[in-house]
């Protein structure tokens, strides 16, 4: 009979050998699955829906925990605001979307509303803070609060790991990282990682073009990017049922002040005859082109 | 050794007499109970992962910004209300069956000891164990927000702590009545966690149900609205994670009220169901 610490010896040698083996082709296996290799194992399609709640939850957070429950009247709230006010979706909810609650319905109602967050606020207008410090114009951006959105930022980026391919958390994030906490960089590196796996996404190209605009000051990127934009737009707008006129509507305007700011006025009016086709204003459009043709010398239609 | 329950010479009902004042039999088998829980290792884990989870989401940089704190707040009060929901509705769900089962509920009633102060005396057991277990969390939630909020409100946190005390009192005192009607204190313990997430969760939206129905099931529903204990407006954890100003002490003194209302009902319900009950 062999020793226990020779039997021992022998497991653990046989233990190494085999990871030896073992942990490249798992390795191997995992980049070959693509990214989020362990959360798609562990989850399978099932981490879709917990990135939608997590996105939801950032908009949760937007508004300081006073957001509508499935119990409540949600017609109004269609559209998560965070969203709307980085200009990255289409704002559908209704002007008194805030009082989704409504007065209250009996006493209990009134008493329990002094235990959570009743009151419709938005992270960049102050938040819950506005009302206990100061008080201002809702609408208005507060200074004292400044900042606070970052609040929003862990569950976009949770939902962003769990589903990679949600295009506008990546948008979401980069609007919000930029235009009020100054993170530039991180909005940068942030668009690029959502287009390395969404390759054909004109919403993260039209992003970062913004960004280069806004942010870097450099409109020959911006333009190289609105136009690559323009160009995925029109490759897949025919796979989709329904044509996605709003970011139509945002790359040709952009493209077009871009083109007015240059003088390239043959260019704006191009732009502007495909922006008026889905813009919600068309006169203001043709107003707009009929000043680029004088500008340009041609009389206007 | 940690379900077992605690040897009488260790309990102080063995040395009471009938000459003794009634708060003081209820307040020795309340501390057998406190006694119990220090003993047992359900706390100190649940606390040690509660700790290990939030500071490991803690530890976690999001975009190279180290300020950011309410989702840590939110995690950590979240594992904060589950694992005191845990500790409650065990403890109180088999402190009765545990004495029965080991026999030491016969010679505990043979003293002059009523099966209304056995029951005070655990409900109180419970709820201050309870309460010890709830600071200590707190106090880890405190050090936390203290380092890592600029505008960090104590007595915000002091209230929550207060409220979420309420809230177990109603519950250790629907376990303590569950324990005496149902046959195990595993199906006990089930049956209250479903109630309690059912209360807790869902509660504050049947008045927005009934309105959609029509009668007499509107009437009925808010019947049952009105009747059953609101659980939902001792959990301020969104006021506290968002920073909204805590709800006035006048509020507070009135949720206190209520919580006692319940408790009270729950307590004199198990004391009726306790006292027509067959021992053996």
């Amino acid at each position: 009979m062999a020793s226990p610490g020779l039997i021992l010896c022998l497991l653990l040698t046989g233990g190494f050998t085999l990871a030896g083996w073992l942990v490249p082709w798992q390795q191997q296996s995992g980049a070959r699955r693509g990214a989020g290799g362990f959360l798609a194992a562990l989850m399978g399609d099932s981490r879709r829906l917990f990135a939608n709640h997590f996105f939801v939850k950032a908009d949760v957070y937007f508004h300081s925990g006073y957001y509508p429950s499935i119990f409540d009247n949600q017609a109004m709230h269609q559209t998560p605001h965070m969203a709307a006010d980085a200009g990255v979706s289409e704002d559908k909810n209704a002007p008194e979307e805030g009082s989704f609650l409504g007065p209250p319905l009996d006493w209990m109602d009134r008493f329990s509303r002094n235990f959570f967050p009743a009151l419709h606020t938005h992270l960049d207008e102050g938040g819950a803070d506005d009302h206990k410090k100061h008080a201002h114009k809702p609408g208005e951006p507060c200074e004292l609060s400044a900042g606070l959105e970052k609040e929003i930022l862990p569950w976009l980026r949770i939902s962003a790991e769990l589903d990679p391919h949600r295009v506008e958390t990546y948008t979401v994030s980069a609007f919000w990282l930029r235009t009020k906490l100054r993170k530039v960089d991180a909005a940068e590196q942030f668009l690029r990682e959502g287009l390395r796996a969404n390759p054909g996404s004109y919403e993260i190209l039209h992003e970062l073009a913004r960004l280069y605009l806004d942010s870097r000051r450099d409109p020959a990127r911006a333009r190289n990017l609105w136009e690559l934009a323009f160009r995925r737009w029109r490759e897949r707008a025919p796979t989709l049922k329904e044509p996605d006129n709003f970011a139509l509507m945002q790359i040709t305007a952009s493209l077009m002040r871009l083109e007015e700011r240059a003088e390239n006025y043959a260019k704006a009016i191009a732009y502007g005859e495909i922006l008026k086709t889905v813009s919600p204003h068309p006169d203001l459009v043709q107003k707009d082109i009929d000043l680029f043709r004088q500008k340009l010398g041609a009389p206007p239609k | 050794m940690a379900d077992a329950p605690l040897d009488r010479r260790d309990a102080c009902p063995t040395t009471l007499t009938h000459k003794e004042p009634r708060m003081n039999t209820v307040l020795a088998l309340s501390g057998v109970v406190i006694l119990e829980l220090c003993r047992r290792k359900d706390f100190y884990v649940l606390f040690v992962l509660t700790t290990l989870i939030t500071l490991v989401f803690g530890a976690v940089n999001f975009f190279g910004d180290s300020s950011i704190f309410r989702y840590v707040k939110e995690i950590c009060l979240l594992l904060i209300w589950l694992s005191m929901l845990v500790i409650a509705i065990t403890t109180a769900a088999r402190q009765i069956p545990a004495e029965r089962e080991s026999r030491t509920l016969f010679p505990l009633l043979a003293k002059p000891v009523s099966r209304a102060q056995v029951v005070l005396g655990k409900f109180l057991g419970c709820w201050l164990a309870c309460g010890a277990a709830l600071v200590v969390f707190y106090v880890f939630l405190t050090v936390l927000s203290a380092t890592r909020e600029p505008h960090f409100a104590l007595s915000g946190l002091l209230q929550s702590m207060w409220l979420h005390w309420l809230f177990l009192a109603i519950v250790i005192a629907m376990s303590l009545l569950g324990s005496l009607v149902f046959a195990a204190p595993s199906s006990n313990s089930t049956i209250c966690f479903v109630v309690v997430g059912g209360l807790w969760l869902l509660a504050r939206h049947l008045n927005k149900v009934a309105l959609q129905l029509a009668e007499p099931i509107n009437s009925i529903l808010y019947f049952i609205y009105f009747t059953i204990p609101h659980l939902d407006i001792f959990d301020v954890r969104d006021v506290l994670v968002h920073g909204w100003p805590a709800p006035s002490l006048g509020m507070c003194a009135l949720a206190t009220l209520y919580a006692a209302i319940y408790t009270a009902f729950f307590l004199v319900a198990a004391c009726w169901v306790f006292r027509r009950k067959a021992l053996n």
